[in-house]
């Protein structure tokens, strides 16, 4: 019992400081960590302004969605979306071509968890330095944006929902790498189609109704339409604690997978380079 | 004429190395279908809840839309990676190699690196143009078709000079890597007519990122609304950034002084 505590206890003692330290080494690179969130910040820009001019065409809102509306989501997007950033395919593809991975074997922990309290270390950074950014676009696109208290506590637990989803679901493709690490293909292809399911293109109700009956069986909209709509959205007190319960059932089954196949996949590893 | 010998060459020598990697052309292939695919779904998205974008009909944005991808092929072809090649050598110190060359360094630095598989890119974006083209009410006429292709060599120039301005900043600033991703996300706003945009923002992809000048110009050609004074500002404005590119890459050369041994 009490070495079932006292690991408990050193997994959060590890959590807190390699969040704590990521957040320092973050601090130094507030430049570089700006050019990359102004460049982030072009796309929901381009689909703010197209999704904005459809509406003032059409007398000022598209699908019951008015200008001040898209703004909002587009805003409250842009934080989800930082939030989403997390450990990439790409980054596995790297671990093994270049035989990282074989010093995070090492460790007495599985290297899932550095990726996790890494990541989730820059966030507040990432937040901090959001700010002001979210002030720009607030004065540039005039949003209409009033959340309840318990809209705001939901949106605060969705984000992070959102992250681990999300960790997850790329930690679930970065598996493939073991096979091949020759992914990019398949990589892009599912990007492609998180972006269309997930409402980072547009709010699902834009989407035609096949498309969000597909989406519906997916973990996508979950880390990010869900998240944006906590706060933007007029969604029922019901339907929050639903989403937040969506999210644990994908967060579930997605670690799930990714353990499951880690077993297959760390037999097959065998560390190139040095 | 040197400088095209030059070009030609490495091109030459540079398709003969990616040609090893044959399969590198289905990945690449995979991920333009992935982009063109993308890029109509949205097309399509949009057109399902109106007939015209600010005076832009359907097959018009297809034309836009063909001409970014197209371009954003010949900048990840072949700008891109000397301008990546070039902010690393500075960081390494490595630039020696090609300065002490006897060819001018400027024409030097931006042929040397030549990524053939993605030429897809090009061949899928004029895909997407010709299709759009095809849609349109008017035909395009040989006047049109000439001044389209004139524009679209003068927006790649203007592309290729905001890069190579960006990359001489390598001489001061160390870590340029997080321009590159700000170019790539400030590159999607060419999708559309950037006359959509609210005025600080047209202002920012016309002049501080020349984007207007690279795909919305030419665009402006194949659908007969170019003004001549466009083409005028398009032209003055590229001479200009080409003599201002030349002279700070010039500048910037003098603070290098070669970090290796």
């Amino acid at each position: 019992m009490n070495g079932k505590a006292g690991a408990v206890r050193s997994m959060f003692d590890f959590y807190v400081t390699r969040g704590r330290t990521q957040i320092q080494s973050e601090f130094q690179y507030r430049a570089a960590t700006y050019f990359w969130m102004i460049g982030m910040l072009a796309e929901p820009i381009v689909y703010l302004v197209v999704w904005t001019t459809i509406a003032e065409q059409q007398g000022g809102s598209v699908q019951g969605i008015t200008t001040g509306e898209f703004a909002a989501y587009y805003i409250v997007w842009t934080l989800v979306r930082n939030m989403n950033i997390v450990f990439t395919p790409y980054g596995w593809e790297w671990r093994i071509r270049e035989g990282q991975l074989s010093a995070a074997l090492l460790r007495p922990l599985h290297p899932l968890h550095d990726d996790l309290a890494g990541f989730a270390g820059w966030k507040p950074v990432v937040i901090l330095l959001w700010l002001p950014v979210a002030a720009v676009l607030w004065i540039a696109f005039d949003p209409v944006l009033a959340p309840t208290l318990l809209e705001a506590c939901v949106f605060f637990f969705a984000i992070w929902g959102a992250y681990l989803i999300r960790t997850m679901f790329m930690s679930t493709l970065g598996m493939i790498t073991f096979w091949t690490t020759r992914v990019s293909a398949i990589f892009e292809l599912f990007i492609a189609a998180e972006l269309l399911l997930s409402g980072r293109l547009v709010p699902m109700p834009l989407m035609p109704d096949w498309a969000q009956d597909v989406a519906g069986f997916l973990p996508f909209q979950w880390s990010f339409y869900f998240p944006i709509e906590s706060l933007v959205g007029d969604l029922s007190t019901g339907e929050l604690l639903r989403g937040l319960a969506m999210q644990a059932f994908w967060i579930a089954v997605l670690t799930g997978l990714t353990l499951f196949v880690w077993r297959f996949a760390v037999r097959r590893y065998s560390a190139v380079g040095n | 004429m040197r400088a095209a010998r030059l070009g030609w060459l490495y091109f030459k020598l540079g398709s003969l190395t990616e040609l090893q990697y044959r399969a590198n052309f289905f990945i690449q292939l995979i991920q333009s279908a992935v982009a063109v695919g993308t890029a109509i779904v949205v097309l399509k998205l949009v057109y399902s809840h109106t007939n015209e974008l600010n005076g832009w009909s359907e097959p018009e944005l297809l034309v836009v839309m063909g001409i970014q991808i197209l371009l954003g092929g010949v900048i990840r072809m072949s700008i891109q990676p000397n301008m990546e090649r070039v902010m690393e050598e500075v960081r390494e110190g490595k630039l020696d190699f090609a300065l002490t060359k006897p060819e001018d360094s400027q024409v030097l630095v931006s042929v040397r690196e030549v990524r053939i598989w993605r030429a897809v890119d090009i061949v899928s974006g004029a895909l997407v143009l010709a299709y759009g083209v095809n849609g349109l009410d008017r035909s395009v006429d040989a006047g049109d078709a000439a001044l389209f292709a004139a524009m679209l060599l003068v927006g790649a120039l203007t592309i290729y000079c905001f890069w190579l301005c960006i990359t001489t900043g390598a001489f001061w600033i160390v870590n340029t890597w997080s321009i590159i991703e700000l170019f790539d996300g400030v590159y999607q706003t060419g999708r559309f007519p950037v006359s959509i945009y609210p005025g600080w923002l047209r202002i920012g992809v016309t002049f501080l990122v020349p984007i207007a000048f690279a795909i919305t110009v030419p665009a402006e050609a194949v659908t007969s609304r170019l003004e001549w004074s466009t083409v005028a500002l398009a032209l003055g404005f590229a001479s200009l950034l080409f003599a201002f590119t030349r002279w700070w890459w010039r500048f910037g050369l003098r603070r290098y002084s070669g970090a290796s041994a």
